[in-house]
């Protein structure tokens, strides 16, 4: 049994034009994504802005109502819980956004802010709360001096420490975490990423991981969701994805991630153009208009994502098993 | 120098030095903090600091001019009343009267807004059309409506009519600030944490709304007397003969060319007072919320 199924989920939002809102169309954020997360994996989810991970990521908490589609956490579809059911799902599933800055009140203490969902959900108060803040402190790796300090007191990694002891306070299972370490440097990266990898041993948590660094998700996750344009094109254990990626898109972003390379091959694959409007998108594979692969087909059928021994899904009418294959792995291997 | 100060650390300087230099720092507006300190010490210690009983007659000392007496630095009104005395009683009624009415516009226009701008669609049209509707009307009349509404003049009425109008102005600053606030992701957090919204809008949205609360205070602390001193002047204010700005200029009016010091130095208060306290919003809102500083 998966932790986590997502079937054909839709997001539109609609695109009002003009002083009367004339419905002018939908922007498909999320089109039609089928995905399973298991018990204690880190599922890593990658795309270009604006391919709807987000918006997905999102959708999973209920924080955006989905168009439509199904979300079942533990068995249970989220969209047919009580209220009251909702509240309790919503202590097992967290979320850590990007920014760090945008996420913890200004106006609120550290310790307020972390312990604010052991108060809502009445799992610690008075004494005992403080005390279980302090130890989420220590386990993020602040001081338990910060307890009384104000968010504008802190850097970027610290604030995202705070973020994490957040989520990790009402002791979640499952944790979205929607570009955590993006708008960080690059040597906290490294500590925030060892941190989460050191709370998913010792707490046996499932992480939806979210990125547009493909060397971060490949550090982190067990399995990779290649999205483009709402639709999910492949998706596969890490290795397959860094090994054998199987879809052009995903050939591209791996030939688009800066190696230090002294030597650079040739064979950099650079896509023409720009990711199409989520409003109108091209017909048959999303892709088509950018693939220098496409065949007649792309233009007309879209393509199902297909699986393949290991659970390597792609969607693809040119590349695939029994279908075309890369004569080079990609370059990022 | 600011290359100096960088490699030689200040030495140590004592509370009141260290203040001193943030207060430069800070650029304070002097003139307009000394009316506002004259004016509150005035307001507090009226008793104290009037030469005379504000209500006391003098028989032989009518309509004495200013300047001529020692002991009625402003002169007297037609039936020898003290006017400097009057005008630092009336300090005491303003100022009295714009602090209450603000407070309570402020609480009922800063919940109206963060509601309306929290829950959105319809509560929110219903509101913002009815605050549209205060901010285009006239506000005097307004006010003199609500008043005789509110069954005549009074202070406790004075204080309801001025509530009345004010508030709308904290509810649209509030409500556009809780539109920008509430998509910040710590709202989003506390809705994921299963934070009721009554609590998620106080605790979270509204003290990130107070300094745009305190910067309209002090915005309309200047109208807010202006409108005190207008009802009071057209007689559905203060009761007559009570020491107020309005009501002191009201009664100079008919003899304005001869005995022009009792409406002169009433009126000279009010400008003075409302200048200052624009000012000093002026510079508030500029230190607190420099993106604000080309609204109004």
């Amino acid at each position: 049994m998966s932790l986590l199924e997502i079937r054909n989920l839709k997001k539109y939002f609609p695109v009002a034009e003009g002083l009367i809102s004339r419905r002018k169309g939908d922007v498909k954020a999320v089109d039609g994504v089928s995905l399973t997360v298991e018990e204690g994996e880190t599922l890593g989810v990658v795309g270009e802005s604006g391919c709807g991970k987000s918006t997905l990521g999102r959708t999973i908490l209920r924080l955006i109502e989905p168009t439509d589609g199904e979300i079942l956490f533990e068995n249970k579809d989220i969209m047919r819980v009580s209220s009251a059911e909702m509240r309790d799902l919503r202590r097992r599933m967290q979320i850590i956004f990007q920014d760090p800055y945008a996420s913890l009140n200004p106006r609120m203490r550290v310790g307020e802010i972390i312990g604010e969902g052991l108060k809502i959900h009445k799992m610690a108060s008075g004494s005992g709360r403080r005390e279980q803040v302090m130890a989420l402190l220590d386990k993020v790796g602040l001081r338990e001096d910060h307890y009384d300090r104000y968010p504008h007191e802190f850097s970027g990694g610290q604030r995202q420490r705070i973020g994490i002891a957040r989520a990790l306070a009402v002791s979640p299972k499952f944790i979205v975490a929607d570009e955590p370490v993006s708008s960080l440097d690059v040597s906290i990266q490294a500590q925030i990423i060892n941190l989460l990898q050191e709370l998913q041993e010792s707490m046996s948590l499932t992480f939806f991981f979210i990125s547009h660094d493909l060397r971060v998700v490949e550090h982190v996750s067990h399995r990779v969701a290649i999205m483009y344009l709402g639709k999910v094109v492949e998706i596969a254990p890490s290795d397959a994805i860094y090994k054998d990626a199987r879809h052009p898109y995903t050939r591209a972003l791996l030939s688009a991630v800066p190696m230090p390379d002294p030597n650079p091959k040739k064979d950099r694959m650079v896509l023409e153009g720009d990711v199409p409007s989520p409003v109108n998108p091209p017909s048959g594979c999303n892709f088509h208009p950018r693939c220098p692969y496409r065949e007649q087909i792309c233009t007309e059928v879209e393509p199902e994502l297909e699986f393949a021994y290991g659970g390597h899904g792609t969607a693809c009418h040119v590349f695939g098993p029994g279908k075309r294959s890369w004569p080079n792995p990609p370059r990022l291997s | 120098m600011a290359t100096q100060d960088l490699a030689t650390p200040l030495p140590q300087a004592n509370t009141a030095t260290r203040a001193w230099r943030k207060a430069r720092e800070l650029k304070l507006p002097w003139i307009p903090i000394f009316v506002l300190v004259v004016l509150m010490v005035a307001a507090i210690f009226a008793p104290l600091l009037a030469p005379h009983n504000p209500e006391q007659l003098n028989k032989r000392d009518r309509e004495v001019p200013p300047f001529e007496s020692s002991k009625f630095l402003l002169g007297t009104d037609k039936s020898g009343k003290d006017i400097l005395s009057r005008l630092i009683y009336g300090a005491r009624t303003s100022v009295f009267i714009s602090l209450v009415a603000l407070g309570t516009g402020a609480v009922i226009g800063s919940a109206i807004g963060v509601m309306s701008g929290y829950f959105g669609g319809r509560v929110d049209i219903v509101l913002m059309r009815l605050v549209d509707a205060v901010l285009g009307f006239p506000t005097v009349l307004l006010a003199l409506i609500i008043v005789a509404i509110a069954g005549g003049a009074g202070i406790g009425n004075v204080i309801v009519a001025v509530a009345a109008t004010v508030w709308a102005r904290f509810a649209r600053q509030a409500r556009g600030e809780v539109l920008s606030i509430k998509e910040r992701d710590f709202v989003t957090l506390a809705i994921v944490a299963g934070v009721s919204a009554p609590v998620i809008m106080w605790r979270h949205i509204f003290p990130n709304v107070i300094n745009t609360v305190l910067i309209v205070i002090s915005l309309l602390v200047g109208q807010t007397i202006l409108l005190e001193a207008s009802l009071s002047f057209l007689g559905v204010g203060v009761p007559p003969g009570d020491p107020a700005w309005g009501i002191m200029v009201s009664e100079g009016r008919d003899q304005i060319f001869e005995i022009w010091w009792l409406a002169l130095f009433p009126g000279l208060a009010i400008t003075i007072v409302v200048m200052a306290m624009n000012f000093f919003g002026d510079w508030l809102r500029d230190t607190l919320d420099p993106r604000l500083r080309r609204t109004r």
